[in-house]
């Protein structure tokens, strides 16, 4: 009996120091990225001042005239996921009231996989589809939108994005206890009321964290925008034009034969410094807010 | 079709692929020393290759091809640009030289000190297609001149609109789509038209992917792009090329759209030109060189548009092997360096071959 209850602890032991080496190996990786990034940003910056990285306005360091102003990767950045946050909010939102609050608990269980679907699309497809498929249609619409442009594959990650903010809302209305939405149906409001004036407003935090989420997914999507947005940095807030993005310039210089060393390949991992720094600012601010909610 | 292989894309920068062939060359030489104490007579069988990375494609593909039947031979494509192939094919270092112009006159002179005699052979032409999109109705043609306005590294975010090209065109914003600063395709085109290599503007849609320059060009209704003419060849529903007039009228006057004719007789000017390979008369007494030339100018003509060439005429083809069986050496272009001006290589060669 003793020896059994010994033996039990042992193979606890041993599972549990497995599992511990997993959960540290993922740290390590995330270290060894950081570590990796941070010694070829600082190899970098030796050559290219701070200053001229954040407030130059042009991007052009494969070229005989070399500029290395960040702000139209970002401006390209902001702009696609901009417009997807504006597709994907929208859409989500009201996703997330109807699930929580009009849809059935057999209509739920049905639409909600269906919704994540979506997510588990590969992005080249969806690359590809904003390529071939919205631009085109677009076109139809506005002449004057470029072959590669902001606006066609932005649409379309906020199509990919609806899920997350779906989904995360809707946890965040459905945890709102039911005595607040009995409390202001006994004060005679209808439906709709109880959803907009009680629920959302209760789960906003919740909400909000959802959002941030989404955006920092669409900051940090590449395929879409390497394939549909276009090659060509450029500081412009207007989604018909072609433009680059922070990951499709990384993708861009990959695919050359840059050689190692150099400033032109240190750029991209000064430039994915950036976007690393971007998104983990996200992440954690949505960390931050989804802590509030599960306190209130 | 097999041909997006081996695109010229994938032309490499000398610094990345001189790196991986030191590499190559230190493990052949290994393998040259562990060969050598198997079977000594194996260092006669390598044919030694070096020049312009232009030409590079294509001699690699016919190399590669040619092993495959010949796992003898074993032959080394370097890339030291045509000017550093040439020091070293006029010492005797190398067997071939690839060239992407004739030889010069100092040169002819450095290979005359040191008595090696050379066999020009040219093996295809080179050709840049300048496009717009089909929607385009103002485009009717474009000088040198304007190309270079539009493409000098002075135009980067001043150049903006089609009006400053040439007046009378629309007020509308020009997107210029180009092949990417790491391709042959790029060197040429900055060389012919901005006038020094790899020099251009940098705010444009740059790609090694022609696919990508083709799809941005054929839905951009204010697009301008270029790559390789091989290429145009296969989306030509979908572009519009654009006649290109380089203001000498020795070369055809006017404005001349490019085509295998034009290319041919190299009116299509400065956006083409012939590209050679010069082999050693003294390697030539080796059948191993023997067997990789006769090659190169037989079943390498298929490769050359594979790797996004045009082909030479099978007449020009011919004209080159019998040049090589007779071992005739000296350049047909009188080693004045670039291509003469409305003179066709068949003519160069056939009035030669008489």
């Amino acid at each position: 009996m003793l020896q059994r209850v010994k033996k039990g602890r042992a193979t606890e032991r041993i599972v549990q120091s497995a599992l511990f080496l997993c959960g540290v190996l993922s740290i390590f990786t995330t270290l060894g990225i950081v570590a990796v990034l941070l010694f070829e940003t600082v190899a970098f910056f030796r050559e290219v001042s701070l200053l001229e990285f954040l407030t130059d306005t042009q991007w052009t360091p494969l070229f005989e005239d070399k500029h290395f102003g960040i702000l139209p990767l970002i401006s390209g950045t902001l702009l696609t996921a901009s417009v997807a946050i504006l597709v994907a909010m929208p859409v989500g939102l009201v996703s997330a009231i109807y699930l929580s609050e009009y849809a059935s608990n057999a209509v739920r269980r049905v639409i909600k996989p269906l919704l994540e679907i979506l997510a588990g699309i590969p992005t080249v497809v969806y690359g590809y589809f904003a390529l071939l498929f919205v631009t085109p249609l677009l076109q139809s619409m506005i002449p004057s939108l470029s072959g590669f442009n902001a606006l066609a594959p932005g649409i379309v990650m906020g199509i990919m994005i609806i899920p997350m903010v779906s989904s995360l809302s809707e946890d965040a209305m459905y945890a709102v206890p039911q005595s607040l939405r009995e409390a202001a149906y006994a004060l005679g409001s209808s439906k709709l009321q109880v959803a907009l004036r009680v629920v959302v407003p209760a789960a906003v935090s919740g909400i909000a964290a959802s959002l941030l989420l989404a955006v920092s997914r669409a900051v940090g999507e590449t395929m879409i925008l390497a394939i549909a947005a276009g090659q060509q940095p450029r500081l412009t807030l207007n989604p018909l034009v072609p433009i680059e993005t922070m990951t499709a310039y990384i993708v861009q210089v990959s695919l050359g034969d840059t050689p190692t060393g150099t400033i032109e390949y240190r750029t991209i991992f000064a430039v994915g410094m950036m976007l690393f720094l971007s998104t983990l600012m996200l992440n954690l601010v949505s960390q931050w807010l989804r802590e509030r909610f599960r306190t209130a | 079709m097999a041909w997006h292989e081996r695109n010229r894309g994938g032309r490499c920068r000398p610094g990345l692929v001189s790196g991986a062939l030191v590499v190559v060359g230190l493990v052949s030489a290994v393998l040259g020393f562990l060969g050598s104490t198997v079977a000594p007579a194996s260092a006669a069988t390598l044919v030694k290759v070096d020049g312009s990375s232009t030409v590079f494609p294509i001699t690699e593909a016919v190399a590669e091809e040619f092993q495959k039947t010949n796992a003898k031979v074993r032959v080394t494509v370097g890339i030291s640009g045509t000017v550093g192939g040439f020091k070293r094919f006029c010492v005797g270092e190398t067997d071939i030289s690839d060239a992407s112009r004739p030889i010069k006159l100092s040169e002819v002179e450095l290979c005359a000190d040191n008595r090696v005699g050379y066999i020009e052979l040219p093996v295809a032409y080179d050709g840049i297609a300048v496009m717009v999109n089909p929607k385009n109705d103002w485009v009717d043609h474009l000088t040198v001149q304007e190309l270079k306005k539009m493409w000098e590294p002075g135009a980067q975010r001043k150049v903006i609109r089609w009006s400053q090209i040439r007046a009378g065109w629309p007020e509308k914003e020009i997107h210029l789509f180009g092949a990417g600063s790491d391709s042959g395709t790029y060197d040429y085109f900055t060389e012919a038209i901005v006038g020094k290599e790899h020099s251009s503007r940098g705010d444009y849609t740059a790609s090694e992917d022609d696919n990508v320059l083709v799809q941005g060009i054929a839905t951009d209704p204010l697009a301008l792009g270029f790559f390789g003419l091989a290429y145009y060849e296969n989306n030509k529903d979908k572009l519009k090329l654009v006649p290109i007039d380089d203001g000498n009228p020795k070369n055809g006057d006017g404005p001349i759209l490019p085509s295998a004719e034009t290319v041919k007789t190299s009116t299509y000017q400065p956006l083409s030109r012939p590209i050679f390979i010069y082999a050693s008369k003294k390697a030539a007494d080796r059948p191993e060189i023997v067997d990789f030339v006769k090659f190169y100018l037989t079943a390498g003509r298929p490769l050359v548009r594979e790797v996004g060439y045009i082909p030479l005429s099978d007449e020009v083809y011919e004209l080159g092997l019998k040049r090589f069986e007779k071992r005739v050496v000296g350049s047909v272009f009188g080693g004045k360096g670039g291509s003469q001006i409305g003179v066709t290589l068949e003519t160069l060669l056939a009035a030669e071959s008489k």
